[in-house]
């Protein structure tokens, strides 16, 4: 039996601090052999997806061993339908941001790709760890390559964004862990058995009260923070608009999702009470983001700002559908967790494609680019589309099925948050229209490349990602519905229990 | 008239203390010796006498044995600080060779004074009797009082080395007065006899009064806040291979006494007293972390920084038990390796042929020394509590053992100041990492035995954040007997 889940989890990290021991002249060998690694990463996942039981409960691919057996810390690792997903988009993701820094990043180019393989390592950790203690090494671990990535390789006013993100995270993940010690000594004064294995605790059925909305509020606001959840998105703009394009694909593509994912893996079985009485709230937040994020992304003169809002407008809605606690909308919000890191992180990828030709991000220095560069122009309103949910393409199918989830649970909140699509088309289209359509207003943009094969290569797979989960959802959310609803059984039992 | 009664002389149990204490003289004969000897040989002397401590403790371990009627106490408590004290004085050792020979002041009399200061250490470690406790601690005292003015030219050397001098002498009164009227109350300076006597009488004043002032002079010696004034002077102004001395084995004695004489308090004082340990935890972390963030010199900010390590500290001793007590036993460990590879890189670092002492001395220093900066930036990170790095670990078993027993608010004061902390720590790393230099670069000052140092510490903050149960169980272990 091949340990497939410690392998791709630690082959890219293992991979990135060998690559430091490389002469660092030899650029060739260092983009080859990163390559390598993450698409041999992405290839080892696939079994993941096709071995993947969709029926069966519970977790697979486990693996668990003894690692501090007088703390009850295991190395305990394994994935069901909601990590299945997050772990393939991260492999999958991954070599295309690799491949999308050949061109912009020259300093310290062997630097950057060890730190960014390093990343991978620490974000595969999250979605796979099913202990809390190596979940939360794993989330702070992976703070320090993504601190690196935008401080160093960043804009102008990077260092101030790179020290935002690290600080707004760190401060959210240190109550987490006093909430998770709390957690730890509650289920061991309960049943004298001191764990921290993931499964085990979320067999326990906590008082409702105090203790347990406290803790609620410290695992919240650490996912919170990382959605990021409206008030607390504030460090999103800057980190996303001074990193790098690598590092804004994987901060939209992958690290917001660690966010939701640690509401649907640890805030709901955990704490089902606290989650329901505080879910109003989240929803309201969350339908706030949805709305604000879109208002505040129309008026946004530089694209990078545009798409880094429509983050925390795409990641509200993500959250409407977690709290929801119904199936459409759990499912929903988990394909929109997939659709927002393949349609965001294709939008970042393109926004650096053309910054890279023009060096200029403003949308009023475009215009017209359609007689220029037509490929680019063509892929750009597929992606632009995918994200505001146009029906055929992946984005419709997450918001869909959100949208319906909501309806059940509050429909005044719901037409609200609909109406966030609708600002999405505003702020999406009128964007493509300035940036694309029109006369070439500036002289210098009529000698813009068209894509080179290289972002072909980057860009094709994505495209096709899109349309396929546009045109054949179940092949995604198949893989998770049998998990959601045994999520949503565990809540309703457990809250049934208590009342 | 009675006859004198001569204990029976028992050394075994003194034995990897006698062996530091050996090396010391052996070194002050190298020095009366020819002038030929090459000075290296100091050093290499007493690096050997930290390893053979060191491998003696370890053969050592597991047994226990009392000798000089009770006074010296070796069991596994002693033998665990032993290894903290001579991990830290072997690092000191090897980081001091280059780094005095570069200053000009390298002689014998260092090594034979930071021999008899960890000699100090390990006798306060294994201190039966609160005499000893105050013999060790002078030993330890005064020794490193000398060190610290050892750059006999430099102003702040003096300073630093006069300033811990004054305040260090007024601890230590206090201290002395404490066990005083400690011992006008129970008739007896031994801690078994004490705690019989305090068992009998909880609350007689002169034990209350004479236990304040020993917490007193014992606050002064691990830097909690109120008696933190002296640090970032000392810090500062002292060698940088002293400052670590200072920072790591210092306060592992300090701790290592404190928590024996803990342990007589009997369970009705200690309400009282853990609500005061709590309040002092609480400003000590909360005061070196704030004012930490305003330092601009990176020795005085890890002086700060190690006052706020102090008060993460009290917070196992306020939890207490095996499992408190024996967490700060463990993040002890942990912050000796940690704090001397910080402070190891500074001495290996210099500026204008002058020490690198500023935060802004450090800005591109990772495009001009890969290693060095990445190793600083690894110490860094383990002081900031970032996993998989020992640093992470011991916060973690510290706010555990507060959690476990109850002081939740605490251990949440604690992860806040840990967030604090981790602006002013990154801050380095962004003049490292992020920042290009300002006139003359800072450039490595090439050592073998400093690369060795680092490379040891740095296997040491790997190695006990990756596996860190074994350590942390013996910690533990080593203390449940005492705290019962």
């Amino acid at each position: 039996m091949i340990p497939i889940l410690s392998l791709i989890t630690f082959l890219p990290g293992a991979a990135g601090i060998a690559l430091l021991f490389v002469p660092r002249r030899s650029a060739g060998v260092l983009r080859l052999v990163s390559l390598a690694v993450t698409v041999l990463t992405f290839a080892c996942s696939l079994p993941l997806y096709f071995g993947f039981d969709a029926d069966a409960l519970g977790y697979q691919f486990e693996e668990n061993r003894r690692w501090m057996p007088t703390l009850g810390v295991a190395y305990h690792v394994g994935i069901d339908g909601i990590s299945l997903l997050l772990v393939l988009l991260t492999t999958f993701l991954m070599p295309l941001a690799l491949v999308s820094a050949w061109g912009s990043v020259e300093d310290r180019f062997k630097e950057f790709t060890a730190t960014m393989l390093l990343l991978e390592t620490g974000m595969l950790g999250v979605f796979v760890s099913l202990d809390l203690f190596l979940f939360y090494v794993f989330w702070e671990a992976m703070l320090v390559p993504m601190y690196f990535i935008i401080g160093i390789w960043g804009g102008p006013n990077r260092v101030y964004a790179a020290v935002k993100f690290i600080l707004y995270t760190m401060v959210g993940s240190a109550l987490m862990l006093v909430a998770i010690l709390g957690l730890y000594y509650q289920y061991g004064a309960a049943t004298g058995r001191y764990t921290f294995d993931v499964p085990v605790l979320a067999q326990y059925v906590m008082a409702p009260g105090l203790a347990q909305n406290l803790m609620f509020l410290a695992f919240a606001l650490a996912f919170a923070i990382k959605v990021p959840l409206f008030p607390f998105h504030t460090w999103l703009p800057d980190a996303h608009v001074e990193a790098p394009t690598a590092g804004s694909v994987v901060l939209a593509g992958v690290l917001l999702k660690m966010g939701t994912y640690g509401f649907l893996r640890f805030c709901l079985p955990f704490f089902p009470d606290a989650s329901l009485s505080f879910g109003p709230l989240v929803f309201a937040l969350a339908v706030i983001g949805v709305i604000y994020g879109a208002w505040v992304s129309t008026v946004q003169p530089d694209l990078k700002k545009l798409v880094a809002y429509s983050s925390v407008s795409h990641l509200g809605f993500v959250m409407l559908g977690i709290f929801t606690l119904n199936q459409q909308g759990l499912v929903g919000a988990i394909i929109q967790m997939v659709n927002h890191g393949l349609s965001t992180g294709a939008l970042f990828l393109m926004v650096g494609m053309i910054y890279e030709r023009r060096h200029s991000r403003l949308i009023a220095d475009f215009g017209g680019l359609w007689r220029i560069v037509p490929a680019f122009s063509a892929l750009f309103l597929v992606v632009a589309l995918s994200s505001l949910g146009l029906p055929g393409l992946n984005g419709f199918v997450g918001e869909f099925l959100i949208l319906v989830g909501a309806f059940q649970r509050n429909a005044w909140l719901a037409a609200v948050a609909t109406s966030g699509i609708i600002f999405a088309a505003v702020y999406l289209l009128w964007m493509y229209q300035r940036v694309i359509f029109g006369e070439v207003t500036h002289e210098e943009n009529r000698r813009l490349r068209d894509l080179t094969p290289r972002e072909w290569a980057v860009l094709v797979p994505v495209v096709a990602l899109i349309v396929w989960i546009g045109v054949y959802p179940t092949a995604f959310t198949g893989k998770t519905e049998a998990t959601v609803e045994a999520l949503i059984m565990q809540v309703e039992a457990k809250t049934g229990v208590n009342r | 008239m009675d006859a004198i009664v001569f204990p029976p002389i028992a050394l075994m149990p003194l034995l990897p203390t006698l062996i530091v204490l050996g090396a010391a003289m052996l070194v002050m004969a190298l020095e009366l010796g020819p002038r030929g000897i090459p000075r290296e040989l100091s050093a290499v002397v007493a690096l050997a006498g930290m390893i053979g401590a060191l491998l003696a403790t370890l053969a050592q371990w597991g047994t226990t044995a009392r000798a000089f009627r009770d006074m010296i106490l070796q069991d596994n408590y002693a033998l665990f600080f032993n290894v903290v004290i001579c991990y830290s004085g072997a690092l000191v050792v090897l980081l001091s060779i280059d780094y005095l020979r570069r200053r000009g002041s390298d002689s014998g009399e260092y090594y034979v004074l930071v021999l008899f200061a960890t000699a100090g250490m390990m006798l306060m470690a294994a201190a039966g009797d609160l005499v000893v406790v105050f013999l060790a601690l002078e030993l330890m005292s005064l020794s490193l009082y000398v060190l610290a003015g050892l750059f006999k030219r430099e102003l702040a050397s003096g300073e630093a080395s006069m300033k811990y001098f004054l305040l260090g002498a007024f601890a230590s009164s206090f201290l002395l007065y404490g066990i005083a009227l400690i011992y006008g109350a129970a008739g007896t300076t031994s801690l078994d006899r004490i705690a019989a006597a305090m068992t009998a009488r909880p609350r007689d004043p002169l034990f209350v009064i004479g236990l304040g002032l020993v917490l007193v002079g014992f606050g002064f010696k691990i830097s909690s806040v109120p008696f933190h004034m002296w640090v970032p002077d000392v810090y500062q102004g002292a060698p940088t291979s002293v400052t670590a001395l200072i920072a790591t084995g210092s306060k592992a004695g300090a701790f290592a006494a404190l928590i024996r004489v803990l342990a007589v308090v009997p369970r009705g004082l200690a309400p009282d007293g853990a609500a005061l340990l709590w309040a002092v935890a609480a400003v000590t972390m909360t005061i070196g972390n704030v004012v930490a963030i305003a330092q601009s010199n990176l020795k005085r900010m890890l002086a700060y920084s190690s006052i706020a390590h102090v008060g993460y500290m009290l917070v196992g001793l306020v939890a207490g038990g095996a499992a408190g007590t024996g967490s700060v036993l463990f993040y002890l460990l942990v912050y000796a390796f940690t704090t001397a590879g910080a402070f190891g890189v500074i001495t290996l670092c210099e500026r204008s042929r002058d020490e690198a002492v500023e935060v802004a001395d450090y800005a591109g220093l990772a495009r001009r020394h890969p290693l060095l900066a990445a190793a600083l930036g690894l110490f860094l990170l383990s002081l900031v509590g970032i996993p998989p790095l020992a640093g992470f670990v011991g916060k973690f078993y510290v706010f555990g053992a507060a959690v476990r027993a109850g002081y939740v608010w605490l251990a949440v004061i604690g992860v806040l100041n840990s967030a604090v902390g981790a602006y002013y720590y990154l801050r380095v790393v962004v003049y490292m990492y992020m920042r290009e230099p300002e006139g003359a670069a800072t450039d490595y000052a090439p050592s073998l035995a400093g690369g060795l140092a680092l490379a040891v510490a740095l296997l040491g903050i790997v190695l006990l954040g990756v596996v860190p149960a074994p350590f942390a169980d013996l910690a533990q272990a080593a203390v449940a007997p005492l705290v019962r």
